[in-house]
């Protein structure tokens, strides 16, 4: 017999659904299920907390998640491979062997892959080790955190020592997947080739629904079944590296041609090389087809030699950012909105705010994309105003002074929404492969104690 | 001739990576691909990013999808971590782009 695994998506990102994964745990007859909860802003947000709570910055919901799915992934036999460890994987780790003792699950081996983390290192070097310094020289004081992308070894090494739960910080989202290939086919990890076909299929699968009819509707043109009951995605891959995405037959949603192809170019630049820590994979020679309802074939998939240099996401203090709302009705509403933002602009001058970028929107007319219409008859509009300023006292004046036309500004306006927080924007810079040093832990009694 | 929106023969999906925007523009019908290729000319599409794209545009034509892949330099106010604009990620920059009028 041929062998074959079959890999579930937990989630496509931090806030993700849970109903689809408890289906997939439970029905999904899975080997791996696998959570994917990072994105470039999920990992800012993430070390923010870790900074003023040493035990935090590790994925908000990472408890409500495993509490669901520990139970049937245990009964199962499914592994769970999972970046909700975020800016603190160790932590992570060891608030999932507390659950373990109270689900009675003890058996079950936790480990954790450290080593993303480059912040103190590169400190300690004056970030001489990064490709490419000139941006970062210039916000040097202001950084606060660096994560490596890190690839498959560590995932791997830690399912050939048996882990049941593998817990990362930053990793490549395609390597949560492509490791369980790796593994698995014992594939080398100089296959590129096999590495191309398996990062295809993981990257189908990284985004969750949106390969399963979510964020892709559009009524009259692209209908959905059964949006409110979507499914997430199951992949079954061959030794070959061939593989299928479906989904339960349970679950809403679709997977088609269609939303392949609109998901393998999600994110992508140039398709000939999609870059990860792994290899680089050609998604250029990939065929689909669809060999039944909700069911799609990937093969064809071919890749590169990895990159010399891994990624490194840099997270910096970027000041502080006020925005606020108002909302204007009836004949008129755009001219009262419009003056709303002219004594706006002169408030600002009056109390001399300083900000770095300050933007006036109107919400249902121009503030997705510039548009220079007239729109004297528009029914209702919302005033959006957002600027950010390096001290917070200039910042949250902004709200403040949206409030105030309450009583202060055009006739009838209504619906304030404010709010203000500190920013912390995100670069990328690359550092040599070898200065990262990569370790799995696994969690257990011994390590409490410490 | 008859002019159309491009929504009406393809569909497109939009992607972020910090400053940089993606959008898969795809024809319902594999048949279209060729009259795509022929009316997507990077200017029209530039034409239609105007006060949006700032930097360099690159279009990827993927024969064996029938897809093309176009990605945006500098085009999101320095990317979702930064940005101030309502749509951070770029997302519904996808339907400006079905918005543009072809002739057929």
């Amino acid at each position: 017999m041929v062998k074959k695994i079959r890999i579930g998506t937990g989630a496509g990102y931090s806030g993700d659904r849970i109903e689809p994964a408890v289906a997939l745990a439970e029905q999904g007859n899975l080997d791996y299920l696998v959570f994917e909860c990072l994105a470039e802003r999920t990992i800012a947000l993430a070390q923010k907390r870790r900074l003023a709570d040493l035990n935090a910055g590790y994925d908000p919901m990472l408890k409500e998640r495993f509490r669901k799915v520990l139970s049937p992934c245990a009964k199962n036999k499914t592994r769970i491979i999972t970046n909700m460890g975020a800016a603190n994987p160790k932590a992570a780790g060891k608030i999932i062997f507390d659950l373990l003792k109270e689900f009675g699950l003890t058996h079950l081996k936790v480990g954790v892959v450290l080593g993303d983390d480059v912040f103190d290192r590169l400190l300690s070097t004056n970030f001489s080790i990064l490709k490419k310094t000139k941006d970062i020289q210039k916000i040097k004081e202001k950084i606060i955190s660096a994560n490596v992308y890190l690839g498959t070894s560590k995932i791997i090494e830690a399912l050939k020592n048996d882990a049941d739960i593998i817990i990362t910080g930053r990793t490549c989202d395609s390597s949560l997947f492509l490791a369980t290939m790796m593994f698995e086919f014992d594939w080398k990890e100089d296959d590129w080739d096999k590495i191309g076909k398996g990062i295809a299929i993981a990257h189908l699968m990284e985004c969750g629904a949106q390969v399963t009819g979510g964020y892709f509707a559009d009524p009259g043109y692209k209908d959905v079944e059964d949006l409110a009951n979507l499914g997430f995605p199951i992949a079954e891959v061959f030794e070959n590296g061939e593989g299928l995405i479906t989904k339960l037959p349970t679950s809403g949603g679709e997977v088609s041609l269609r939303t392949c192809k609109e998901q393998i170019l999600y994110e992508v630049h140039d398709p000939s090389s999609y870059i990860t820590a792994d290899g680089i994979a050609d998604f250029t020679k990939l065929r689909f087809e669809e060999i039944e309802k909700d069911k799609v074939k990937i093969s064809g998939g071919i890749g590169k030699p990895r990159p010399d240099d891994l990624k490194v996401l840099i997270g910096f203090r970027n000041g502080y950012v006020g925005e606020a709302q108002i909302s204007y009705g009836g004949e008129g509403a755009f001219r009262r909105a419009e003056l709303a933002a002219k004594i706006l602009r002169e408030r600002i001058k009056i109390l001399d705010l300083k900000f770095e970028d300050l933007r006036l929107d109107y919400i249902g007319v121009n503030s997705l994309w510039p548009d220079n219409s007239h729109f004297e008859n528009l029914k209702e509009v919302r005033l959006r105003v957002i600027g950010r300023a390096q001290t917070r006292e200039d910042a949250e004046k902004l709200p403040y002074e949206v409030e105030a036309l309450y009583t202060n500004g055009p006739a009838g306006g209504e619906g304030v929404s404010k709010g203000i927080e500190e920013s912390i924007a995100i670069i990328s810079a690359f550092i040599p492969r070898e200065e990262v040093i990569e370790k799995v832990e696994f969690i257990g009694e011994e390590n409490e104690e410490d | 001739m008859k002019r159309i929106s491009l929504r009406e023969i393809a569909y497109a999906r939009s992607g972020d990576k910090g400053n940089v925007l993606s959008i898969a523009v795809i024809p319902y019908n594999e048949k279209d691909y060729d009259l795509l290729k022929e009316k997507l000319t990077l200017k029209v599409v530039r034409e239609q990013f105007k006060g949006i794209v700032k930097g360099q545009i690159k279009r990827y034509d993927l024969e064996n999808l029938k897809a093309f892949n176009f990605v945006f330099y500098d085009a999101l106010s320095g990317g979702v971590t930064s940005s101030l604009r309502l749509d951070k990620h770029g997302k519904t920059l996808s339907s400006k782009l079905l918005g543009m009028k072809i002739e057929i």
